[in-house]
């Protein structure tokens, strides 16, 4: 693989909350090559969309990025003074969004909120601007754009509303695209196509993609690669295919086994029993000892560390299943 | 939209109906100004002439004839006292009132939305906490109160501004202004500031109240996402999703100053339609009370339209429809 994009070594951010410190990212890497795509599952709260604002540096207080590297070609954002990340926000970096009804500005227009963000980071005229953002638009498959342009938010679907956020992150032609479940609001068959419009936008313009979701299925059909996260750990990576035709982690093939279309017809579906567990002041070892059929005394007196398995795949896990990689 | 503009102006006309019925036959109710008005000095037949003269020796429903008939014509009486119509009297003092009014709210605006903003955004920060200490004291100490150390502070103590009165006026358009000479404009300033101190405390809440509700909202982490400025974000994304209740409160809040700036202009002496009030009532000057609650009565039906209208340029999600009032 070529340098990656980006880059993300022991990224831990807590909140510190009435109840006791939340970790609710712990210790994460992963590394996202230009081109590639980067899946990241897990069920709510396992902390996908924190990882994500944390690369962007938009974490607020009682929030904070407590350790860990984010190198963006090869430069530590942590270090960057706050006008730098300014600069890069939105141009370098796109962020798309859980919940396309909230994300855009109900008071702006579509155009201003398109045409601000070109303006705040190319040198060019408001006509110009409004061009690059009809264009952009058209790209995602908006009809009649420049029409579009003059609506408001409240005046489009939900399925518009993400074509829009989705254009605009296109817009500027950055390095990284952070798409948090940017899909799951919409109906399957608008979902799909998106799905593949932003996947030959992508691989056009050699773009790295992280694509955060609860659904296994969508991460097989778009990812390269997955990072299984629980309770703020990535607890398994690895290639697509291989990961899930045979997971090693006892939580992965869990997750796998309760999707309905990946079980046989007239198999029962499994779902993981027991619940996440609350972030805050996390017992000393694997967090998902407590739900899992495979855990020992070692599972529950020490943290797993992660180790490589060959093949780009990597755990963490005392009792991987028997599979042969 | 004209439907609706007619569907107002109706409803503001059967108010303004109903309001000078009750006030008429109320402060008939309550005294004759006959005894208030004759000097007693005076011969017999003297007081009869007086007494026919203003039409005071008819029964009640024939004055209340009299009366209706002068409305159709425009006529909204005679003041008993000054021996002038009532509403050139009443127009007469207005332009110092409104004068007064749009001061004090001008500057409730233009120091309270920033000071409620910062209180909002860092709610920690010692500032904030004195803005806001600031503003219950403003909001709670009595009126009348702030405006007697307005006047001990400025004018006794430091004799920067003169205590009372109205000062130098000059004539724009045959309306006598006094902000535009600098002993008119010294006279000006403590009593708007009088006025302005209750709004400013009131406008501070509503605007910290909004702006740190609005500051959480996903389209706010969105903007900054895309590499707004801070600026912009609390400028035009967070302070445009906040107008909308300081628009109605102020709105109200106007009326309110017009129509009873009548401690603020019984302390600094202010020749408003405020203190005109006040003594007509206390010489049950029937014509002109009658006529300053009807103008008061149109003035707030008047300011909610402007509201209205203000709310849908600044929400696109209101929209005004005639089906709707
Ligand atoms: N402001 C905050 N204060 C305290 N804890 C927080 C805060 N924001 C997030 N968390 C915690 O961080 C954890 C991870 O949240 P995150 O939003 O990243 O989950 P997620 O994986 O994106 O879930 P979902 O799939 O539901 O979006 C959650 O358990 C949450 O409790
Ligand atoms: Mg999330």
């Amino acid at each position: 693989m070529s340098t990656p994009v980006l880059s993300v070594r022991g990224l831990t951010t807590t909140f510190d909350t009435r109840a006791g410190t939340v970790t609710a990212v712990d210790g994460v890497s992963f590394d996202v090559g230009p081109g590639e795509v980067l899946g990241v599952v897990g069920e709510s709260g396992s902390g996908k969309t924190i990882t994500g604002f944390s690369v962007l540096g938009l974490i607020d207080p009682p929030g904070k990025i407590a350790a860990g590297e984010v190198l963006l070609n090869g430069r530590d954002l942590r270090t960057l003074p706050e006008a730098e990340m300014h600069r890069l926000r939105g141009d370098r970096i796109a962020m798309i969004f859980q919940d396309p009804m909230m994300t855009l500005n109900p008071v702006l227009r579509i155009d201003t909120q398109m045409i601000e963000t070109i303006r705040a980071h190319r040198d060019v005229s408001r006509a110009r601007a409004r061009e690059m953002a009809a264009e952009a638009l058209a790209l995602v498959g908006i009809p009649s754009p420049v029409e579009r342009l003059r609506t408001y938010p409240h005046e489009m679907s939900g399925g518009m509303r993400q074509r829009v956020v989705i254009a605009i992150a296109l817009m500027l032609e950055p390095d990284l695209i952070i798409a948090d479940e940017p899909t799951t609001a919409l109906d399957v068959t608008i979902q799909s196509q998106i799905l593949s419009e932003m996947q030959r936008l992508l691989a056009q313009r050699n773009t790295a993609l992280i694509w955060i979701t609860h659904d296994l299925t969508v991460v097989a059909g778009l990812a390269d690669r997955v990072a299984v996260m629980y309770a703020g750990r990535i607890v398994e990576t690895g290639p697509v295919d291989d990961l899930l035709d045979r997971p090693a982690h006892p939580y992965t093939q869990g997750l796998i086994a309760s999707i309905p279309s990946a079980v046989p017809r007239g198999t029962r579906l499994v779902p993981i029993r027991g619940m996440t567990p609350s972030l805050v002041n996390l017992p000393p070892g694997c967090a998902f000892a407590p739900r899992c059929p495979h855990a020992s005394n070692t599972c529950r007196a020490a943290r797993p560390d992660e180790q490589a398995r060959g093949h780009g795949r990597a755990l963490r896990c005392f009792h991987p299943l028997e599979t042969t990689p | 939209m004209l439907a609706y503009l007619i569907r107002r102006l109706s409803q503001a006309l059967l108010v303004m109906a109903v309001m000078a019925t009750i006030v008429f036959f109320g402060l008939y109710a309550v005294g004759n100004p006959v005894d208030l008005l004759i000097n007693p000095e005076a011969d017999l037949a003297e007081q009869e002439a007086t007494i026919r003269r203003l039409g005071l020796d008819k029964p009640v429903h024939v004055q209340f004839g009299y009366f209706l008939g002068g409305l159709v014509q425009g006529d909204l009486g005679t003041s008993f006292v000054h021996n002038r119509p009532a509403l050139e009297l009443i127009l007469s003092r207005l332009p110092a009132t409104l004068e007064l009014a749009f001061l004090g709210i001008l500057i409730a605006i233009v120091l309270g939305i920033p000071l409620g903003m910062i209180a909002g955004l860092r709610p920690d920060a010692p500032s904030s906490k004195l803005i806001m200490a600031g503003s219950v004291i403003g909001f709670s100490t009595p009126n009348f109160w702030q405006g007697l150390m307005l006047i001990m502070l400025f004018a006794v103590f430091l004799g920067w501004l003169p205590a009372g009165g109205r000062g130098d006026t000059v004539d724009v358009l045959g309306i006598p202004v006094s902000f535009l000479t600098w002993d008119g404009l010294s006279h000006l300033i403590l009593p708007a500031v009088n006025v302005a101190i209750f709004k400013m405390s009131l406008v501070i809440r509503l605007t910290r109240a909004g702006t740190s509700e609005v500051a959480l909202q996903d389209y706010v982490k969105y903007a900054r996402a895309r590499g707004l400025s801070p600026t912009r974000v609390v400028g035009v994304h967070i302070l445009k999703n906040i107008l909308i209740p300081v628009v109605t409160v102020l709105g109200l809040e106007t009326g309110n100053v017009i129509a009873f700036a009548v401690v603020t202009e019984t302390v600094f002496a202010w020749p408003g339609i405020g203190k005109l009030l006040i003594d007509s009532i206390g010489l049950l000057d029937r014509p002109v009370v009658v006529a300053y609650l009807m103008l008061t009565v149109f003035l707030f039906v008047m300011i909610n339209l402007v509201v209205d209208i203000a709310y849908s340029i600044l929400d696109p999600r209101v929209r005004i429809r005639g089906a709707k009032a």
